[in-house]
């Protein structure tokens, strides 16, 4: 892998500050149920401050990744580290700087939300002088601050995982897991979710990890992995992934459609097609191609189009497959999500 | 070029644990991604630290918080607990629907078992069967709470439990002795009844009942959540209740005297943990009762292995034993990891 100059002085200055500039670091990580092969051997860093996405279908390998840098589950070899500490020999300081939101609730319904929120903090350790504040601090944040004192069984599915995700900030960690937070949720309490999501991590500073097999969601992310059967299979910004897979689709309305059809192939050697209606052909970075498109192509265009290659194709191009596709052929083998094995660990 | 770098993700050159990272600029992201994943890393890093070693631990915001030392499982231990009488103290159809089968066995079965097995003495069969649905009382409640477990692995709240940067034993042992408070309570409710059964309330009596059952509640209490640690399914409880509770309640002379029994009940008998638990409380209560030695040996034979009656304190230590024994059991259990 070529690699400038630059990047090399890097890293040597990165060296310097410790474990401290990633979040977490992730080096061969790989998990065996037996036979089978929940992860192999997955190697990547998150930055401090960085919104990370692990993308792919359900069984793809995500939650059994999430589980292990939660130290919920052993890796059966390869290391990782999260917020400085080693997942396997330091689990207990690994537990004390992140926050957990797992797939399923995990509120006791017959508590009140701040008493949910008061078990944590001790659990955690919060020095006692700060829980008060911390709590109503973290309720404002999620909009629950007039439900502190409602039993949790009242609360609706979105007000239960926003008490989730204010639980897993109470103790001010550094790394937030969100282990597909917005599953089974309503569109409109989804896009609450992520309202709340990006306000607290741009108070809290902190760094985000998240799993979603939701394509939209994945926009959020300033990085995203892309995994399937247990594997990484491409890693990037969602932007870089989109260009990654080639050209914008562009869709011209035109006064004399086969004028720009002769234009297009003479002064751009475009090869496009009247499909519905409108003239479209792919074009490499389409939002600057539409200026030189009006200057040059001398056939009155009336309205244009310029479609991104979606995560969706992201996916597709990577794997082979639609991640709907990915989820309907993965069955139900690893439905049972590792954190469900955690009952005794 | 991306291809090319998930490649390198997934061959494992990019970076070791120990931090050796490959800067993402390097794999050939484009520079408007750069600036945008660059951004975060600069805000969360403080301008002073840069170029100086930062230990790892340094927290970027807000509260520390402290794990693994004695305070911090002091705390665990009372949260757990805490939570426990929370929700006994909160259901309180619970509470009270606990104590009707007691009460059904004690004045309904009692009363009517009374002219059989009481003949011309004029005892009140009611006083024999008090010790043994005190015990009864306990028994029921302490499984019931620890089996909560398995409620709480259902419906998720567990795990919340266990990701906590804390020992497992504080958990554990929160359960346990949030269990053997809500046990003890109820057995002291049961207790209040004494005067309806012909039991005088002599204050000694009530102390030393009051510290066996809670001995016996925290026995109880580790034993279901030893069980609980085993049971991953709702539907279970159900078979352990019929294959283990039960018969230990049967066995453990709480609803009839095990002084004249053919051998292979008599074996059984001793057998049950619960018996030694039961027998304790009998003596205390029988202490104050005014019995011919005919009687007394009928209803209060006590434990016997091969004719020697077990005396009350090693009684109580046996049961206080088994508790410590099933407590590291259910501990390791609880501390497995996958």
């Amino acid at each position: 892998m070529s690699q400038p100059e630059g990047a090399g002085r890097t890293s040597i200055q990165l060296e310097g500050l410790g474990a401290g500039q990633h979040s977490i670091a992730v080096d061969g990580l790989a998990k065996s149920y037996g036979d089978l092969v929940a992860v192999k051997g997955v190697t990547f860093v998150v930055d401090a401050g960085e919104t990370f996405g692990f993308l792919g279908p359900n069984g793809a390998g995500k939650s059994t990744t999430i589980s292990m840098l939660c130290t919920l589950v052993d890796p059966t070899s390869g290391r990782a580290q999260v917020a400085g500490f080693d997942v396997v020999t330091q689990r207990s300081s690994v537990r004390q700087h992140i926050g957990l939101v797992f797939q399923d609730t995990t509120l006791d319904d017959y508590l009140t939300a701040a008493e949910n929120l008061k078990f944590h903090a001790e659990l955690y350790g919060v020095p006692r002088g700060t829980v008060a504040r911390r709590l109503a601090d973290v309720m404002e944040m999620v909009g629950l601050a007039d439900r502190a004192d409602s039993l949790v069984r009242t609360f609706s599915g979105g007000m239960k995982r926003r008490l989730e995700i204010a639980r897993g900030l109470l103790h001010s960690p550094r790394v937030l897991f969100l282990d597909e937070p917005t599953v089974g949720l309503d569109p409109q309490t989804r896009s609450n979710i992520w309202e709340y999501v990006t306000e607290l991590k741009r108070r809290e500073g902190i760094t985000l990890f998240l799993t979603t097999h939701y394509m939209d969601e994945a926009e959020y992310c300033d990085r995203i992995a892309i995994m399937d059967h247990g594997s990484i299979v491409a890693i990037d910004t969602p932007e870089a992934l989109k260009a990654s897979i080639g050209e914008d689709r562009v869709e011209l309305h035109t006064t004399d459609d086969a004028a720009a059809l002769a234009a297009l192939a003479d002064r751009f050697g475009i090869d496009a097609s009247v499909s519905e209606g409108a003239v479209a052909f792919h074009v490499a970075a389409g939002e600057q191609f539409v200026p030189r498109l009006f200057a040059e192509l001398g056939v009155g265009i009336t309205s244009i189009r310029v479609a991104r290659p979606t995560l969706d194709d992201v996916f597709m191009t990577y794997t082979g497959r639609t991640i709907r596709d990915a989820e309907a052929s993965s069955g139900d083998r690893l439905r049972s999500s590792p954190f469900m094995r955690a009952r005794r660990g | 070029m991306v291809s090319d770098q998930g490649q390198q993700v997934g061959t494992g050159s990019a970076p070791t644990p120990e931090g050796r990272p490959v800067p993402r600029e390097g794999s050939g992201a484009p520079p408007v991604a750069t600036s945008a994943v660059g951004a975060p890393v600069v805000a969360a890093a403080p301008p002073a630290a840069v170029g100086a070693p930062v230990t790892a631990a340094a927290s970027v915001v807000g509260v520390r918080v402290a794990g693994g030392t004695v305070s911090d499982d002091l705390r665990a231990i009372r949260v757990v607990w805490k939570r426990e009488l929370i929700r006994f103290s909160r259901n309180r159809i619970r509470i009270v629907t606990s104590l009707v089968q007691p009460i059904l066995f004690l004045f309904v079965l009692g009363t009517g078992l009374s002219p059989i097995l009481s003949g011309s003495d004029h005892f009140n069969f009611r006083t024999f069967m008090f010790p043994g649905v005190i015990g009864m009382t306990v028994l029921f409640t302490a499984i019931f709470s620890a089996i909560s477990i398995v409620w709480d692995r259902e419906f998720g709240f567990l795990r919340e439990m266990l990701v906590a940067p804390v020992h497992r034993s504080a958990l554990v042992l929160g359960k346990c002795l949030g269990g053997a408070t809500v046990a003890t309570i109820q057995g002291a409710i049961m207790l209040a009844l004494a005067g309806a059964v012909g039991v005088p309330y002599d204050p000694l009596m009530l102390v030393v009942l009051i510290g066996e059952i809670a001995l016996a509640a925290f026995a109880l209490t580790v034993f279901g959540v030893l069980m609980a640690s085993r049971i991953s399914q709702i539907e279970a409880f159900q078979v352990v209740t019929q294959m283990v509770v039960l018969p230990m309640f049967f066995l453990s002379g709480a609803i009839f005297p095990t002084s004249k029994l053919p051998q292979w009940l008599a074996v059984l008998t001793k057998i049950d943990p619960l018996s030694y638990a039961v027998d304790p409380l009998r003596r205390a209560v029988f202490s104050q009762i005014a019995l011919s030695p005919r009687l007394n040996a009928l209803l209060n034979p006590g434990v016997t292995w091969n004719g020697w009656r077990l005396p009350t304190l090693l009684e109580l230590a046996m049961v206080a034993v088994a508790a410590g024994v099933m407590l590291f059991v259910a501990i390791l259990q609880f501390s497995r990891t996958d």
